[in-house]
């Protein structure tokens, strides 16, 4: 039972960050219908930025936490330029081009986005400075940590005020609006290169907390740790019907657990048979049974039907 | 057929065909290497036309087109190698890796046809993850597939006692292996664009361009929608599973590196950049995409020392991010491809205007 929480905790804490990149896809999906490849190497980015200034500030002496605000904020600011120029520079002027013509761009911006990285943070693995206590928990035998606790409550909090944001502001409503046509919408006097821009914005600030969160959890990043964990954002996205908010962010959560579990079990399924390195195969496959008993995911909408 | 008889098409048939044949002799001038780089932009023009065929005629969009791939050069690795100590001819290994993979694309589309556009995505990039996972993980309890460090010392194509790798001198003339495979792929290169040309134009072509438009009037209009979906994903993949199973006897090693999401991605991105549903396209998209990286990789470094003295960055990623950019740059000022179908070139013009 102890084991049975403690994959539960981990996986909701994986789950989160999760749920935080999959806001980035689905935002942007609901809004445009664009699968923005490019996002986990935003969220890379952002952790990267974060070594680089948090660990600099610590360096030259100033307090852990200063710095680690310092290091949050330019990585947030970092992101948001970087996914508003995505936008305006890669996607914008493909806005009435053919369904695919757009993917094969953020496919090309991911690309670019990883050597670029690598170029500026070099081949190897980094170290994330420990911005937080290591404090730790122990509830009915099972083991967590002051950072799990943050990151799930830090991402909970934000959800809700995206969820505000989108549901009680004036963006919010032209927002919504835009994801459902964006021809009508604009003839109410939505200003749609704003709304699409403010999409990328904020999914990018989401982003760059996510990245944050990712380095502080397993305090190591990579050029290359963008392109899995955007991978799984997506799928989570899809879970849990992509476009929709609260589907992307349970979507998320679930897909973290059920990979916390698949792993922590799977070899006693088995019988030792399949170990926990099959892992992966768990949010795939899950993806593929739910999808094909709800076509567009637990919560989805129906969507165009062209490749 | 009657096309081809005109003296026009018959004098560029000739010039082709006698290009075709002296690329090989002229990239040998630059080395081998050049001539494997050749060999690969065939393979790839034969991966491409096969993803053509579910991305551009069928409009099923396929992220994990690579498993096919994968399944066809596992299917040889393992039935002509010292792993199993089995050696079977190309007659039997060939139809059965394209068979394992046509049911692979089958096992693939039945639980999938109810799925639309980026939903499909998102499966077939699911299923082609599973399929990597497995062949990395398949060397425990049993050992299938030697996990990560692949399978070595696999035959090389042998047709009635002519083997494919190594020197051989016909003729006076010697060729070298990959000069050797070069014209092997031409052939299956040529079958297959006469296979996609037929079937663009045939009954099931006609359906897949139906369904590709419209899936509800498809079928309103009698079209059996659910076989011909299947279809598509059945003779997509077969090509996938052959065009593997040549690549796994031509490298004469395969390992789950070689079948990576990106692999997918990429020749999507051939297939899009090219023109989709194009045949001259995406050969077109395949050949430029699998040989611009490795020129880069020729171009970048002597560039970067004739330009600033020395090495600024690290060539090897300033290669890849050229190569991004050069996507980026293609979708931006011609977004239906390089070379499109007539037909979509007009739609485009009409929704413009």
């Amino acid at each position: 039972m102890d084991i049975f929480l403690q994959q539960i905790i981990n996986g909701l804490v994986q789950g989160s960050i999760y749920a935080l990149v999959a806001l980035g896809y689905t935002m942007v999906y609901g809004i445009m219908g664009l699968i923005n490849f490019a996002h986990g190497e935003v969220v890379m980015i952002g952790t990267l930025v974060t070594i680089t200034v948090a660990g600099t500030l610590i360096k030259a002496g100033m307090p852990v936490v200063f710095a680690g605000l310092a290091g949050v904020s330019t990585s947030v600011l970092v992101c948001v330029a970087l996914g508003w120029g995505l936008e305006r520079i890669a996607y914008r002027p493909l806005r009435n081009a053919p369904r695919l013509t757009p993917l094969i761009t953020a496919i090309g911006m991911s690309i670019v986005l990883q050597n670029l990285a690598m170029m500026i943070w070099g081949r190897n693995y980094l170290t994330f400075p420990s911005l937080l206590p290591k404090i730790n928990f122990e509830v009915a035998g099972a083991h967590f940590t002051a950072i799990q606790v943050i990151i799930v409550v830090l991402s909970a909090a934000t959800m809700g005020g995206l969820l505000a944001l989108i549901y009680r502001t004036r963006l919010g409503m032209a927002m919504r609006a835009t994801a459902q046509n964006p021809a009508v919408a604009s003839l109410m006097g939505v200003n749609i290169n704003r709304v699409i821009a403010a999409a990328f914005v904020i999914g990018s600030a989401l982003g760059a907390l996510a990245g944050v969160m990712v380095g502080t959890y397993y305090e190591i990043a990579h050029y290359q740790m963008g392109f899995m964990l955007g991978l799984k954002a997506f799928t989570a996205a899809v879970l849990g019907g992509i476009g929709n908010l609260a589907g992307a962010m349970l979507g998320g959560v679930l897909l973290g657990i059920i990979e916390a579990l698949g792993a922590g079990y799977i070899g006693d399924l088995t019988g030792g048979f399949l170990g926990s390195h099959y892992q992966d195969i768990f949010a795939f496959i899950v993806l593929i049974v739910v999808l094909m008993f709800k076509p567009s995911g637990l919560f989805g909408e129906k969507t165009g039907d062209r490749a | 057929m009657k096309k081809w008889l005109n003296p026009r098409s018959a004098f560029g048939i000739a010039l082709i065909s006698v290009a075709l044949v002296a690329l090989p002799f002229v990239a040998a001038m630059g080395g081998q290497a050049w001539v494997r780089i050749l060999d690969f932009a065939i393979l790839y023009v034969f991966l491409a036309l096969g993803l053509n065929i579910v991305v551009g005629f069928a409009g099923l969009l396929d992220l994990g087109y690579i498993a096919f791939y994968a399944v066809g050069a596992y299917a040889w690795a393992l039935l002509a190698s010292p792993h199993f100590g089995i050696h079977w001819p190309i007659w039997a290994i060939l139809p059965i890796g394209a068979g394992l993979a046509c049911i692979a694309g089958v096992l693939l589309g039945s639980p999938t046809l109810k799925l639309r556009g980026d939903y499909l995505a998102i499966v077939t990039l699911g299923f082609g993850e599973i399929v990597r996972i497995f062949m990395n993980n398949l060397n425990a309890p049993i050992n299938v597939t030697n996990g990560p460090q692949g399978i070595t010392l696999i035959d090389p194509v042998m047709i009635g006692g002519f083997k494919f790798s190594g020197n051989t001198t016909l003729f006076g003339l010697t060729l070298s292996g990959p000069q050797k495979y070069y014209f092997l792929l031409v052939a299956l290169a040529i079958l297959v664009i006469i296979i996609n040309l037929r079937l663009q134009n045939s009954r099931i072509g006609r359906a897949w361009q139906a369904i590709r438009e419209d899936e509800i009037a498809a079928k309103a209009v009698g079209i059996n929608t659910r076989n011909i979906k299947l279809l598509a994903f059945a003779m997509g993949a077969s090509f996938g599973g052959i065009a593997g199973g040549v690549f796994a006897a031509m490298q004469g090693f395969v390992s789950p590196e070689s079948f990576s999401l990106m692999e997918s991605i990429m020749i999507l991105a051939m297939v899009v950049l090219g023109g989709m549903g194009h045949i001259p396209g995406v050969i077109l998209g395949a050949v430029l995409l699998s040989v611009l990286p490795e020129a880069l990789r020729y171009g970048v470094g002597p560039a970067q020392t004739a330009l600033f003295g020395k090495q600024l960055v690290d060539p090897e990623s300033l290669r890849m991010l050229v190569f991004g950019l050069a996507l980026v740059l293609v979708m931006r000022f011609k977004p239906a491809g390089l070379w499109p179908s007539p037909e979509r070139k007009r739609e485009l013009a009409e929704k413009k205007a």
